[in-house]
C-alpha cells in the first residue's frame, strides 16, 4: 500500500492540513496550561472510537517526515491495536518505525509509559478514553468545567477516602488521579499508579489525545505531577510482587498469564521492548530460557 | 495587491508545517530553548520565524492582529493570500504580531476565560536579539533554570500572576524562535 502514500492519494499524515492546524493550536495551549483539557473539534478517523482516535490525531498533528514512530498497546509492540497504528503511519506518513523505546521520537501509548526512561527531544502520545477525572463523580460537564474553575477538587479526595472507608486502602489502581504542577487535577488515561511516578519531571513532551471526548492535554517536560494521597495514607506505586519469569527484572511492571487449567501462572514484564532487551543482554527469569538458545 | 504577496508561502506545506510546528512545540515546551523555523520568505518587516509561525498555526478560523510597522500592505497583502485570517483589532486577536513596544499596551489581548483558559490570545514578538541569556525563567518545561533574552520582565511577571488565565508569547528573530507560554515564573538577574 506504500504507492498510496506515493501517488499521493493521502495528505501527509492523513489529516487535512486545516485539521492539524487547529489541533496543533490546541496542544500549544494545552503545553501553556499544563493539565488543562482543551476542547478540539476531533475528527472521525478510520478506525473506532476507543481504538486511539485521538492518540491517532496528536500523533498525526505531531509527525515530521524524519520521525521515528513506536506504538504500545499496554506495553506491547505487537498487538492488534499497534501494529494497526503503526502501519496507518507507515503507509500515510511514510515514517520509519521502531519498537526500540530509545530508538523512538514519537511514541504512541495506550495504557503503559515504557519502563526505559524517557529522554529530550521524545513525545509521547497518550490515547485517552475519558479525559475528566471528575467524570464518574460528577456526569454533567457544566458543573465539572465549574469545579477545575474554582480549584474544586473535594469531590475526589472524598471518593479516595472511601475507598479507604470500604477496603482498607486506596483501592483506586489504575487512572490514579493527579495534580500538575499544583493547580489542575488530571486524568493520566488508565496507566497503571505503578506509572504515575514516571508522568512528573520527565525529559520527554507528554501529550494526551481523547477523540470521542474531544479534549487534548499536555504534561510539558520536568512538570510537577502529584498523585492524590493523604498523610496517613501515602501514595505507593503498587505492583505484582514478583520478579519478570521470563527475563527476571524486578522492578518492572507486570502481566499476570495464566498457563494451565490447574492454576499455574507466570509473570511477565508488560514493556515487550524493555523484556526483551533485557533478555538480549544475557538476563534470564525463573521460566526463561537463555536467547543463546534461539527460542525466548 | 502586491504581486510579491503571491511569493514566499510554503513549497511543500505539509511537510514543512509539520517541521515547524515540532519547530514550535518544542520552544512553548522548553522556554528558554532556540528552535529554528524556517521555509516561508515572508515580506519586510516579518523575520522569517515569525511568517512560519504564522503560517503554521493561523488560517481562516483564526483573527490576527498586525501591530505597528507589521500593519503595512505588503504584510496585509501577503496574510490574506496565503493564510486567509481575518484582519481584527488587538481586543479580538487569537494571534499578534509585531515588535514589544507595537504591542502595547498589553492588557488589550484576550486572557481566556476562568472557564476557558485555551481562549487566550498568542503574541509572536519580534525581538532584535534572541540568546538563551538574560532573565531567569523557571516553572513547566524547565529542568532547574533557563534563561532568556526578554525585552522585559515586569510584564511577563504580571502575566503569570494570572496563571492560568494570561497570553503565551513566541519570540521571533531571524529564523529563530523561542516560546514563553504564561506558565512561566520569570526573574531578574
Amino acid at each position: 500500500m506504500t504507492e498510496l502514500f506515493e501517488t499521493g492519494a493521502y495528505n501527509f499524515a492523513y489529516l487535512d492540513e486545516q485539521t492539524k492546524r487547529m489541533i496543533r493550536r490546541a496542544i500549544l495551549k494545552g503545553v501553556a496550561v499544563p493539565g488543562y483539557q482543551v476542547p478540539f473539534a476531533s475528527r472521525e478517523m478510520p478506525m473506532p472510537y476507543g481504538w486511539g482516535t485521538g492518540g491517532v490525531q496528536v500523533t498525526a498533528a505531531c509527525l515530521v517526515p524524519e520521525d521515528r514512530l513506536k506504538v504500545i498497546d499496554q506495553g506491547a509492540d505487537d498487538t492488534t491495536n499497534a501494529v494497526s497504528i503503526r502501519k496507518f503511519f507507515q503507509r500515510t506518513a511514510g515514517v520509519a518505525v521502531t519498537e526500540a523505546t530509545i530508538e523512538a521520537t514519537v511514541i504512541q501509548t495506550r495504557h503503559r509509559i515504557p519502563e526505559t526512561p524517557l529522554r529530550e527531544g521524545q513525545i509521547v502520545v497518550y490515547q485517552v478514553p475519558i479525559p475528566e477525572p471528575l467524570r464518574f463523580l460528577e456526569p454533567r460537564e457544566t458543573e465539572t468545567r465549574k469545579m477545575h474553575e474554582l480549584e474544586e477538587y473535594g469531590l475526589m479526595h472524598v471518593k479516595l477516602y472511601e475507598d479507604i472507608a470500604r477496603h482498607g486502602e486506596i483501592a483506586t489502581s489504575y487512572a490514579y488521579p493527579v495534580k500538575v504542577e499544583g493547580r489542575y487535577v488530571m486524568d493520566p488515561s488508565p496507566i497503571p499508579k505503578f506509572d504515575n511516578p514516571k508522568l512528573g519531571d520527565n525529559a520527554a513532551i507528554q501529550l494526551f489525545g481523547a477523540g470521542r471526548e474531544q479534549r487534548i492535554y499536555a504534561v510539558p517536560p520536568y512538570t510537577r505531577v502529584v498523585s492524590l494521597d493523604f498523610d496517613d495514607h501515602p501514595f505507593t506505586a503498587s505492583k505484582a510482587p514478583h520478579d519478570c519469569d521470563l527475563c527476571g527484572a524486578k522492578g518492572s511492571y507486570l502481566d499476570e498469564v495464566i498457563t494451565d487449567d490447574a492454576g499455574s501462572r507466570m509473570y511477565v514484564c508488560s514493556d515487550t521492548d524493555f523484556c526483551a532487551g533485557r533478555r538480549a543482554a544475557g538476563h534470564v527469569g525463573r521460566l526463561g530460557v537463555a536467547m543463546a538458545d534461539g527460542s525466548a | 495587491m502586491t504581486p510579491d504577496a503571491l511569493m514566499g508561502g510554503f513549497a511543500a506545506a505539509p511537510q514543512q508545517s509539520a517541521r515547524a510546528f515540532r519547530g514550535v512545540l518544542e520552544a512553548m515546551a522548553r522556554p528558554g530553548t532556540l528552535h529554528l523555523l524556517e521555509g516561508a520568505a515572508p515580506p519586510a518587516p516579518l523575520s522569517v520565524a515569525a511568517g512560519v509561525a504564522l503560517l503554521t498555526l493561523a488560517d481562516g478560523t483564526t483573527s490576527v492582529h498586525l501591530a505597528g510597522a507589521a500593519n503595512c500592505p505588503a504584510v496585509r497583502d501577503w496574510v490574506t493570500f496565503h493564510i486567509g485570517a481575518p484582519l481584527v483589532r488587538a481586543e479580538d486577536a487569537d494571534f499578534a504580531l509585531g515588535r514589544w513596544e507595537d504591542l502595547h499596551p498589553l492588557n488589550r489581548f484576550r486572557i481566556g476565560l476562568p472557564d476557558y483558559p485555551d481562549r487566550s490570545a498568542t503574541l509572536i514578538v519580534e525581538v532584535d536579539r534572541l540568546k538563551a541569556q538574560g532573565p531567569r525563567l523557571t516553572g513547566p518545561g524547565i529542568k532547574d533554570a533557563a534563561h532568556l533574552s526578554l525585552p522585559e520582565v515586569a510584564a511577563f511577571r504580571a502575566n503569570r500572576a494570572l496563571f492560568p488565565l494570561g497570553f503565551d508569547c513566541l519570540l521571533t528573530c531571524g529564523a529563530r524562535v523561542a516560546g514563553l507560554p504564561r506558565s512561566t515564573i520569570v526573574e531578574d538577574v
